[in-house]
Formats: structure tokens, C-alpha cells, sequence
């Protein structure tokens, strides 16, 4: 299974790659670099389904017990946060050229941000409890919490940065975007979507062959 | 359960005490650092001081279950039979009940010491403290279970609560701020609802997943 | 003498830490009215084998049953009918004897009015102590407020961790009665001790546990105190 996944993601992300770099546009007054965006979006729509995947195996860990389930939420929380890593270095690199600073407290990098430590904090946590069944019990309600903050962590940060207003939508902006730019991120939301879950089947792989080997 | 921890509390004074040398400590380091710039104070003065609640918060937090550890009762709790959520709540209401003092009494030392005049604030600013403060407590109290037995536990816990409680601290802040400025209170209704989702959220997860935490 | 019920039911009970394989299969029966005292070298396995059975500890294979109640899926059931003495009295310094009681009863959800509480000390011999707070107290003191929780939680099942440890000649002789008196009233009792001696007295049986297994489980009437260290010798030295 995960080799297939393994070929499927390559092929999208050569697609990917395709579409952002021979497709898109040129961005007008960023250049070459704006294309790093294709990376950097995509990676974190990517992160949050991952996230979503660990809150559901939690919630079913906790109520079934089952081993897979809790090997699934370590695997995509893990993958997850590896995602966000990508979304702020490239958020990094593509920022320095662009506004002349690696780190800008605008809404979306904060929430990532936090988001980010939270879940660095969970791994923490099942690194520090050396009891694997107590590990997995406490890093699901973690895993838990942490996904079902992340909506309040994006609102807060957002309204925190735009003043006064309540925001109507979720996260107005994009609805003006030409379609061929669109269709890009898309297609690349898929290839890293692709090599997320790849990399999500192949750590429970791993996971549960640690387990083994302890048995 | 709460009765407990106050009653030990009120015996032994030791975590009531510290979190006020704690503050009194934080409120000096606050006014040398920012010196005597009037303006500048004004401006930071919510945030400063949820930033003071927030860190006397996990200090107090942090030593939910010391009681237990130390008199090493945490296996009688586990050992309880039933429900125990009940425990959540007791110590939640103990942690709650010492946080909110220690609050009332920084906010008047606050008051004192910057020159804040509170007036018609004061109702508007203590609800936002019982939500944010039910919020820092609801959380803490779980994962004060949680890293209790962790050899770690004095640099994890931090750790786990501070971004979690992000949301908390950013919609009390911008209420006070508000509060202060003498705006109306409908202007930052969304954040209060957000405080109040928060508020909901962590106590359900507390409630529902507490039995889970204490099963060993 | 008629065959007792089985309250305490060990089969198969295997536990790892890690790479260590602390136990490997042990089997361990316990009835009704029956004392067994479990001996071992240091980490042999007794304290964990003791937390599994009272549901602090999940085993890595095998079951543990207490009064029919598997001690993994139905935990909170075993609970409610064990009661366990440790290392560690469980109670809070800072709180006077009644008040320990009565927080422990009100949280178990049990009675905790005036006349109970009283009527517990009572039973152990403190209730002149009852409004002083724990911390003064002495060791021996400290167990018999632990002793006095546990009378009112009325458990079936005692799980003991060296309970003589610490308790001058009057304290055993005390315990000893207590402890009869409970398997008198049909309950069964676990105990993990490290001494050979006049503890033993109220154990039926005798099991040595070594290499994560129960080497040796035998009645203990009849053994003197020599017989018992040399056969635990005989059991422990073989560690190859």
C-alpha cells in the first residue's frame, strides 16, 4: 500500500512541480520566488488534515484501545508537524526577498507558529513517558486538545491582527485568485497530500516494528 | 476534593504565598523594565498584567498535584473507585479559587502601584478574569495530571499549557485593553465568545477525558 | 475444608518494562479467608505483581482477576472492593486524622458523618489523636490512619506492601490481630514482605517468586522461619 502511495505522490508531486513552476504565472513584482508559495500553502492545508486524521484516531484510541489507532494519531501529528516545519521555512525564505524580513507577526505565520509549538509539545510529551500505554492514553487526550484549539488559535490570532472588525469568513482573500494559480495549489495541495499520507504509512510501519522488536 | 486542597492550603499557605512573592516580584521587574514612560505603560498594562496572571497561572498550576506527590497519595487517587471527574472538578475548583485571589489581589497592587484608575471597569474586568482564568484552570488542571508522574514535569508543563493557551490570553488581553479605554463591551463581544467557546471546550475535554488520565 | 472461593486469580502474568522482562508467567490463586506472602529478591517482580493486581499496572500478557472483576476491563469494579496498603500511607500531612478519613470516604462515595469517622479511629486506637494534625504523627500512627481508611471502604481484597515495616512490637501485634480478624470475615490478603519471621504468621501460604515465576508456592504451617529462608534461598540463588 504505502509503496503506492510512494509512486502516486511522486507523480504528483512532478506535477506539482510542473504546474508551479511551468504553468503559474509569473508573479509580477516578486519574481521566481513567489512560486515557493505553491509549497508553502499547500503544506499547510496538508498539516491540518493531518491533524484532523490524529484528533479522529485519539478520539478512537481512547474509545477502542486499538494499538493501530494510536500508532496512526503518533504518525500523522508527527508528519503533521513536519508540514508546518516546511510551511514556515518556506514562509521564511520566500518572506526575506520579498519584505526584507524572515519573520513577520502577521496572522497566519503566528497562528502556524503556535500551532507548530503546540504540537512539538505533544511529541515532547510522549517522548517523556516511558510507559507506551501511558504515553499513547495522555498523548491522545494532548492530541485532542491541541486539534480542537487549532480553530481557536486561527481566530484569535487573526482578530488579534485585524483590529476591531470580526472577520466574516474564515479567511477572506482568496476569492479573487485567477483560476490557473488555483488550480496549481491545488494540484500541489494534492502531491504534498499524497506524500503526507505516504509518509504517514510508512511511520506506522515503522512504529509498529518498534513495537515489535520490544515485545 | 476542593474543600481538601483549601483546607491543606489555608494549613500550610505555601503555594498562596509563593504566587504572591511571585507577582509582587513580576510587577517590579515590569516597572524597572519599562521605566517611568507614562505613555508606554498605559498602552502595555492589559498585557502586562494577563501576562503576570498567566505565568503565576502555570506556577500554581504547576504544583496542582504536588500535595498529592508529596504526601504520596497520587496512588489513592487512582485507587478511587468511581467517577472521576469529581476529582477534576474539586481540584479545578481549588486551583480556581486560589488563582482568583491571587488575581484580585495583583489587580489591586496594580491599581496602586501604576496609578490605574479601574471605575466603571471593574464589573467588565472581572468577568473577563473568572473566563479567562476558568480557561487557564480547565486546561491546567488536565495537564498538571498529565505530567505529574513525568520525571520532566517542571519544564513540560510550560511547555504544553503556554500555546495551548494562546486564544485565552489574546481574547482576555484585547478586553481588558478594551475595558480600559472605557470602549463599550459590545465592541469586543466575539471576543468574549470566544472565551466563553474556550471556556466550554477545555472543560468538556477535561470532564470526558480526566477518567483516562487517572487510569495509571 | 471446603473448597474457598478464589478472590485473587493470577494466570499466565507477564509484564515488560522496556527490554526487561520483570514477569513471565505467573500463576497465583487466592481464596477467600486465605493469606498469601509473596517473597522474592529485590526486583523479582512482588511490587509490580502487586500493582497489576490492584489495577495500577496493565500486564504485557496474561490476566489478573479480583473477586470475578478482570483487573484491566474492569478496573474501577476491582477497585471498589480492594484496598491496598503501600510504602505510603496515603494521607495528607497537613490534614488532621478525621479529616484524611473523611476526605477519602466522601471522594469513594461513602458515609462520612461524625459518628463513622469516630467510630473508625476508634477502632484503631486514635481516636484521642483524632483532631491532630497527620504530621505529628509516628509511623506506626500513620499506618493505623491508613488501616482506619481502608476499615471504612470495607474491602474484600487487601493488598499489603510490607505492612509490618517500621511498626514496634505493639504495632505488629496489632496489625497481626487486624489482619486475622479480616480473614476471619472472608477476606483475602496479599502480602509482599521481605522477612522471614514472626510476619508470617498470618500468611496460609507461602510463594517465592524468582526469574519472573512463582518458584515456589507451599502452606507455610509447619515451616519455621529457617526453613522458609533456606528454601528462599535455595529458590533465589539460582539466578543463571
Amino acid at each position: 500500500m504505502s509503496t503506492a502511495l510512494g509512486w502516486l505522490a511522486v507523480a504528483g508531486l512532478a506535477a506539482g512541480l510542473g504546474m508551479g513552476f511551468g504553468v503559474a504565472p509569473r508573479e509580477v513584482t516578486q519574481g521566481s520566488v513567489q512560486r515557493i508559495m505553491y509549497l508553502h500553502v499547500p503544506a499547510v492545508w496538508v498539516a491540518y488534515l493531518a491533524f484532523t486524521a490524529g484528533l479522529v484516531a485519539s478520539i478512537v484510541y481512547l474509545a477502542r484501545r486499538r494499538p493501530a489507532a494510536d500508532r496512526l494519531a503518533h504518525a500523522a501529528c508527527e508528519v503533521g508537524t513536519i508540514f508546518l516545519g516546511v510551511n514556515i521555512a518556506t514562509g521564511a525564505i520566500w518572506g526575506k526577498p520579498t519584505w526584507g524580513t524572515w519573520w513577520t507577526w502577521d496572522a497566519r505565520l503566528t497562528s502556524v507558529a503556535v500551532v507548530f509549538v503546540m504540537f512539538i509539545a505533544y511529541l515532547l510529551l510522549r517522548q517523556a513517558i516511558e510507559d507506551r500505554e501511558r504515553a499513547a492514553r495522555y498523548a491522545a487526550v494532548l492530541g485532542i486538545v491541541a486539534a480542537l484549539n487549532i480553530p481557536l488559535v486561527h481566530f484569535s490570532v487573526y482578530w488579534w491582527r485585524t483590529l476591531h472588525q470580526p472577520p466574516s469568513l474564515l479567511k477572506p482573500g482568496s476569492s479573487t485568485m485567477p483560476p490557473v494559480i488555483l488550480a496549481a495549489l491545488l494540484v500541489n495541495f494534492a502531491a504534498l497530500a499524497l506524500l503526507g499520507a505516504y509518509f504517514i504509512a510508512r511511520r506506522t510501519r515503522v512504529l509498529a516494528a518498534e513495537e515489535e522488536a520490544l515485545a | 476534593m476542593a474543600w481538601k486542597d483549601l483546607l491543606v492550603e489555608r494549613r500550610s499557605k505555601e503555594t498562596l504565598n509563593a504566587l504572591l512573592f511571585f507577582s509582587l516580584a513580576l510587577l517590579f521587574v515590569f516597572q524597572f523594565a519599562l521605566g517611568p514612560d507614562r505613555e508606554r505603560l498605559g498602552a502595555v498594562l492589559p498585557g502586562l498584567l494577563w501576562l503576570g496572571f498567566m505565568l503565576s497561572g502555570v506556577l500554581g498550576l504547576g504544583r496542582a498535584f504536588l500535595v498529592e506527590r508529596e504526601n504520596d497519595c497520587w496512588e489513592g487517587l487512582l485507587l478511587t473507585p468511581g467517577d472521576k471527574s469529581a476529582i477534576y472538578l474539586g481540584k479545578l475548583a481549588g486551583s480556581l479559587a486560589l488563582m482568583l485571589v491571587v488575581e484580585a489581589l495583583v489587580l489591586a497592587l496594580f491599581v496602586v502601584f501604576f496609578n490605574v484608575d479601574l471605575g466603571p471597569a471593574l464589573p467588565g474586568l472581572a468577568l473577563v478574569i473568572v473566563l479567562g482564568t476558568i480557561g487557564v484552570a480547565a486546561v491546567g488542571t488536565l495537564f498538571a495530571a498529565m505530567t505529574a508522574q513525568v520525571r520532566a514535569r517542571e519544564l513540560l508543563f510550560p511547555v504544553l499549557l503556554l500555546p495551548v493557551l494562546v486564544p485565552v490570553l489574546l481574547g482576555t488581553v484585547k478586553v481588558t485593553e478594551a475595558l480600559l479605554l472605557r470602549e463599550p463591551l459590545a465592541d469586543v463581544a466575539h471576543w468574549l465568545k470566544l472565551l466563553v467557546a474556550a471556556d466550554v471546550v477545555y472543560l468538556a475535554i477535561g470532564l470526558l477525558t480526566f477518567d483516562v488520565i487517572l487510569e495509571g | 475444608m471446603v473448597a474457598a472461593v478464589s478472590l485473587i486469580r493470577v494466570a499466565g502474568l507477564a509484564r515488560v518494562f522496556g527490554a526487561q522482562r520483570v514477569l513471565d508467567g505467573v500463576d497465583l490463586d487466592v481464596a477467600a479467608g486465605e493469606a498469601v506472602a509473596l517473597l522474592g529478591a529485590n526486583g523479582a517482580g512482588k511490587t509490580t505483581l502487586l500493582k497489576i493486581v490492584a489495577t495500577l499496572l496493565r500486564p504485557s500478557r496474561g490476566s489478573a482477576t479480583v473477586a470475578g472483576h478482570d483487573c484491566v476491563r474492569e478496573a474501577e469494579a476491582v477497585r471498589s472492593v480492594l484496598g491496598v496498603v503501600a510504602h505510603g500511607a496515603h494521607v495528607y500531612e497537613d490534614l488532621t486524622a478525621r479529616e484524611n478519613l473523611a476526605f477519602w470516604a466522601r471522594l469513594a462515595g461513602r458515609p462520612a458523618d461524625r459518628d463513622t469517622l469516630v467510630g473508625a479511629l476508634a477502632d484503631v486506637d486514635l481516636e484521642r489523636h483524632a483532631d491532630a494534625r497527620v504530621r505529628t504523627f509516628s509511623a506506626g500512627m500513620k499506618r493505623r490512619v491508613a488501616l482506619a481508611r481502608l476499615a471504612l471502604a470495607q474491602p474484600r481484597v487487601l493488598l499489603l506492601d510490607e505492612p509490618f515495616a517500621g511498626l514496634d512490637q505493639r504495632g505488629r501485634k496489632w496489625l497481626e490481630g487486624r489482619l486475622e480478624a479480616f480473614k476471619a470475615g472472608g477476606g483475602a490478603l496479599l502480602m509482599v514482605t521481605h522477612s522471614f519471621g514472626r510476619e508470617l504468621g498470618i500468611a496460609d501460604r507461602i510463594a517465592i517468586l524468582a526469574d519472573g515465576r512463582v518458584a515456589l508456592d507451599t502452606p507455610r504451617a509447619g515451616l519455621a522461619p529457617d526453613d522458609v529462608q533456606r528454601l528462599y534461598l535455595a529458590h533465589t540463588e539460582d539466578v543463571s
